[in-house]
């Protein structure tokens, strides 16, 4: 089973140091980058897969700064195959249209029965890059997964989909793309020797002209939204703390309920 | 000028979202302020009450009932896409099915996308979209380049306001169109399976009462359930309470779980670590209960009492019962 995971490189959110260069743009250099959340889940359903169907390939696929390999070797710790790093300086402040034509460009360079990526991202929260580069692939696009059951050899796959009150069981042909929740489960610790052997892995670096696509269609320069204006949120106010036996602390909070009229 | 597309969600039992009649409003309000007229569509076969629904929000409602019901948004997003060039504005709920629409509907259109927005206004260049980013921290304003382009809107943006004068009778079949589409490949729903005792939806919850790991099983979810609703509110989890298996995680709050933004968050036995405030630090009111006073949390909450969840909860459910009597 070959499998692709496409990982992004996002500023560590637990570092809460992210934030905009003057142009209003993401200061990619102000804080250490991590794999996307939600991409670990979607790396750590892929280990599983192939580790059920006792063979199998994963390569992680990105579009990132030049640094990337620095990032993605974390991933290849947790025992990806390989890595597919696209950089070019003209991706500098794309879009999320970009991403998308890139990405889907990159994919039609590559052989495989699943795509597996996450439902967002902590850096842009969009949620949209799977679902376009799906479309722009050709691929059937299956999302919000809590499950992931392919049949290579009967050429399907079906996934358990988040639904508000259960999940929608979902079927198409592979090859496909799936978008992957935490519910596929907790991502595993990179293991010493996990991390010896990504030291000597391969990470291929491509750039648009490796590409079948018009570079004039994408990057910065043609990005279809841009950051305005930012300001940060009113502070809230001091925190009023209340050490009292319970039901006067209880009597406390519904006085404060109703002094705010939210009972 | 062009007008503003307005999809609306029919929800399962056939009715309209909450969110999408707060996105209607939203694209009211732009025209009122110099954007295009708004025009309502509902897709699916059993749609006509939810275009009714929709009627009370925008005066134009189209149904497109070519839809199949097993299929995911994928058609959707292709006869959407179809009808862009009376538009120059596309706004839609930034839920599940709201975004893959959205991203499918960006990448056939070439058409940005300003995803969740938190608020939008008009001015001389086009929308200006309002966002809640780095978990909370900042708030930027962003527009579209080529004054055209999809918003995805959140809950609670707006208050949801009918029309004044609400004309029931304008919904229409979707127009047809001649720009050639080509079909996105066929994803199936071949099942929908209802899980009992599913929790209500966080996502537009007014008011949230969210247990952690301080809640201690599956049992101290029966406490925290019985306050939401009390406060007629919804049940929300930190991931280690998902983790461990006594909710599920379409409750889950945070970075990757759900981002929410009620009137009242009250958090039982939650520490606030980053990746949980992420997900509701810009809740209007937020109280905790913690017998740690030094957790992170209460750094951040209006209202902290200091004493053990199962003692202070049973206390305030009293005494709330006790108010509605
Ligand atoms: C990539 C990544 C993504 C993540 N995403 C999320 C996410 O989406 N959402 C999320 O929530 N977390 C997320 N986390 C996990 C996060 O880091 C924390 O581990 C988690 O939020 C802690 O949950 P908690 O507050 O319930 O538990 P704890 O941190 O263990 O806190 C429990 C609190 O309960 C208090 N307590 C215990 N017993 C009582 C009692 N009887 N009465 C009163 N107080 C009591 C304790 O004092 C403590 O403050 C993520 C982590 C990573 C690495
Ligand atoms: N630059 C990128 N490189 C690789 N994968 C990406 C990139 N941007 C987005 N993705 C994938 O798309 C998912 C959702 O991203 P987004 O729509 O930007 O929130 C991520 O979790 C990744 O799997």
């Amino acid at each position: 089973m070959r499998i692709i995971v496409l990982v992004k490189p996002v500023p560590d959110p637990a570092s809460a140091g992210e934030r905009l260069l003057p142009d209003g743009r993401l200061d990619r250099a102000s804080v250490p980058a991590v794999v996307n959340g939600n991409d670990e889940y979607a790396l750590e359903a892929a280990l599983k897969l192939v580790e059920a169907a006792g063979e199998g390939e994963i390569t992680l696929l990105s579009m990132a700064p030049a640094n990337a390999p620095e990032t993605m070797r974390k991933a290849l710790a947790m025992g990806a195959t390989r890595g597919v790093l696209i950089t070019d300086p003209v991706l500098e402040g794309s879009c999320t249209v970009s991403t998308t034509r890139v990405l889907a460009a990159a994919l039609r360079t590559l052989e495989f029965d699943l795509v597996l990526a996450g439902v967002d991202t902590s850096d842009g929260l969009a949620g949209v890059v799977p679902a376009g580069v799906a479309a722009l692939a050709g691929l059937p696009y299956l999302s919000y997964a809590a499950r992931i059951a392919p049949d290579v050899a009967a050429g399907t796959v079906r996934v358990q989909r988040i639904s508000p009150t259960g999940y929608d069981v979902l079927q198409a042909t592979l090859p496909a793309l799936v978008s992957c929740t935490q519910a596929l489960g907790e991502p595993r610790y990179p293991s010493l020797k996990g991390i010896m052997a990504a030291r000597s892995k391969t990470i291929a670096t491509i750039g648009l002209a490796d590409l079948d696509l018009d570079p004039a269609t994408v990057g910065g320069a043609v990005a279809t939204t841009r950051v305005t204006d930012s300001h940060k949120p009113e502070a809230r106010a001091a925190t009023r703390v209340i050490r009292e036996p319970a039901d006067v602390a209880a009597r406390q909070v519904v006085d404060f309920l109703v002094e705010r009229r939210l009972i | 000028m062009a007008g503003i597309l307005v999809i609306g969600e029919v929800a399962p039992d056939g009715s309209l979202t909450k969110l999408s009649t707060e996105v209607a409003t939203l694209a009211r309000s732009l025209h009122e302020a110099g954007a295009g007229q708004p025009v309502g569509i509902v897709h699916g076969m059993n749609a006509e009450a939810a275009a009714d629904e929709l009627g009370l929000f925008v005066a134009t409602v189209y149904v497109d009932d070519s839809v199949p019901a097993d299929s995911t948004v994928a058609p959707v997003a292709v006869a959407l896409s179809a009808m862009l060039d009376d538009y120059d504005l596309v706004l839609l709920p930034a839920s599940a099915d709201g975004r893959d629409l959205a991203g499918a509907l960006s990448a056939l259109s070439g058409w940005g996308v300003l995803a969740n927005a938190t608020g939008v206004s008009w001015s001389d260049e086009g929308p200006v979209v309002q966002q809640s980013v780095f978990g909370g921290r900042l708030i930027t304003d962003s527009a579209f380049t080529a004054c055209r382009g999809i918003i995805t809107v959140r809950p609670n943006a707006v208050t949801a306001q009918p029309l004044a004068e609400a004309t029931p009778g304008l919904r229409q079949p979707a127009p047809n169109t001649t720009r050639a589409t080509q079909p996105l490949p066929e994803v199936r729903v071949v099942d929908r399976i209802e899980q009992a005792g599913a929790a209500a939806s966080i996502d537009d919850a007014r008011i949230i009462v969210a247990g952690g790991r301080g809640v201690g099983g599956p049992e101290g979810f029966g406490l925290v359930q019985q306050l939401a609703d009390a406060l007629g509110g919804a049940v929300g989890a930190t991931r280690a309470a998902v983790d461990s298996g006594w909710i599920g995680y379409s409750q889950q709050i945070g970075q990757t779980g759900k981002i929410v933004k009620p009137e009242l968050y009250l958090a039982l036995g939650i520490s606030g670590a980053i990746q949980h405030k992420v997900g509701m630090q810009t809740a209007d009111t937020i109280i905790a209960v913690n017998r740690d006073p030094d957790a992170p949390i209460a750094e951040f909450a209006d209202l902290v009492v200091v004493g053990d969840l199962f003692e202070v909860g049973n206390a305030l459910l009293d005494q709330l019962r006790a108010r509605s009597d």
